[in-house]
């Protein structure tokens, strides 16, 4: 068994870009100290790759050819591809791990179609997380999209599979692997309402999460995240494939939404990887 | 109304530095390149993000844009509530503003 790290972070662009802007600093402090907390366990699960399973806002995949997953299959990726002033984050190179990659997707495509890119340009998504939890960039990364921006969206029970899928495809490499699903809960952003959250909504969803209720999960529509959780709600997608990787219970580590300027329920939560 | 090519450029600009460069130098070139209305391409020209929000370029790409043209934060918000003053509800996409448009940042209530 070779999955052994997966857990699950927010990953909005003002976590990094405005945490100048946050009065409760404290609290901003916590949240920030969480990632800290996830990077030391992925640290000490002494993985030799990070999986992350985001979902980018258009920096590689558009409507002219939108996949409903993607795969990384390169030895090296660029990001952020924002305004490095904006995000904060610095542009840089980031190690990859093409052949890796690529016996994950030969495996993963046995039962979920899967394209793959050698060519992919980080944003927020995956650049939040890896300022926090491989602040060297000395990880290699495999980056996975689940399409959450393009309707028609990739529905549910497929990221579901996709998580299936990609546990199993762990499971048959040697390496030691971690994965992380980056996304928001519900939110707004991007909007005039940015910085508007449903707590109750977040916190059912949570709930749902950590107990690994797959039917659960599942029942969403997207009209209803629409209605009840933005736009932004859809999402989740990257947490469920996360949770159907894992297969155990979760541990919510950190969650508030009194942190509005980061327009995000901010989250950290880590799986009991099931044997 | 073709919101597709829209979106389109606005992808292309904000990924590609070369097209940064062209779309600041010479911009007529660049939006040339896309099947635009003149509204979209007066938009466009003239970095109208009220316009563009309404016209309803994905907030995403929208907000990397704004970012690549050096909009701070609050000011792009504001600009997106000013354009639906101005032009009326989002007209397209998922990006609408359903809620009422209302700060929620405590930080932003103090400006």
């Amino acid at each position: 068994m070779s999955l052994v790290y997966a857990g699950v972070c927010s990953h909005a662009p003002g976590i990094v870009g405005r945490a100048d802007l946050v009065e409760n600093t404290k609290l901003r402090d916590e949240f920030h100290a969480s990632f800290d907390t996830q990077r030391q366990q992925i640290e000490d699960t002494n993985p030799d790759v990070l999986v992350v399973v985001g979902a980018e806002h258009f920096a590689n995949f558009f409507m002219n050819n939108m996949p409903a997953f993607c795969i990384g299959m390169a030895d090296r990726y660029e990001g952020p591809i924002e305004d490095p002033d904006w995000l904060k984050i610095d542009r840089r190179t980031i190690p990859g791990a093409a052949d890796l990659s690529k016996r994950l997707i030969q495996e993963i495509m046995q039962t979920v179609d899967v394209a793959f890119a050698e060519e992919w340009k980080f944003d927020h998504g995956v650049m939040v997380p890896l300022h926090f939890l491989t602040p060297e960039y000395d990880l290699p990364i495999v980056p996975v999209n689940i399409n959450c921006q393009g309707p028609p969206l990739t529905p549910l029970p497929r990221a579901w599979a996709f998580g299936e899928a990609l546990r199993r495809a762990c499971d048959s490499v040697s390496e030691r692997i971690a994965i992380v699903g980056t996304g928001g809960i519900s939110h707004w952003p991007a909007t005039p309402d940015s910085g508007k959250i449903n707590e109750q909504w977040d916190r059912d969803f949570l709930d749902r999460l950590m107990r690994n209720d797959k039917s659960a999960l599942l029942e969403y529509t997207d009209e209803d995240t629409y209605r009840d959780a933005g736009q932004g709600g859809f999402e989740i997608r990257t947490f469920i494939a996360i949770a159907a990787a894992a297969g155990g219970k979760g541990e919510l580590q950190f969650y508030t939404a009194e942190l509005p300027i980061f327009a995000v329920g901010c989250t950290v939560a880590r799986f009991d990887v099931a044997a | 109304m073709s919101l597709y090519q829209l979106q389109k450029s606005l992808y292309v600009l904000n990924r590609d530095p070369a097209a940064q460069d062209k779309y600041r130098t010479e911009p007529d070139e660049f939006l040339d390149a896309f099947d635009l209305t003149d509204e979209e391409s007066r938009a466009l020209r003239d970095a109208d993000i009220g316009l563009l929000y309404v016209l309803g370029v994905n907030g995403q790409i929208l907000m990397h844009y704004a970012a690549f043209l050096g909009i701070q934060w609050f000011d792009y918000l504001d600009m997106m509530r000013r354009g639906i003053e101005k032009h009326g509800p989002v007209r397209d996409g998922v990006y609408a503003m359903t809620g009422g448009g209302q700060s929620f940042s405590e930080e932003e209530k103090q400006r």
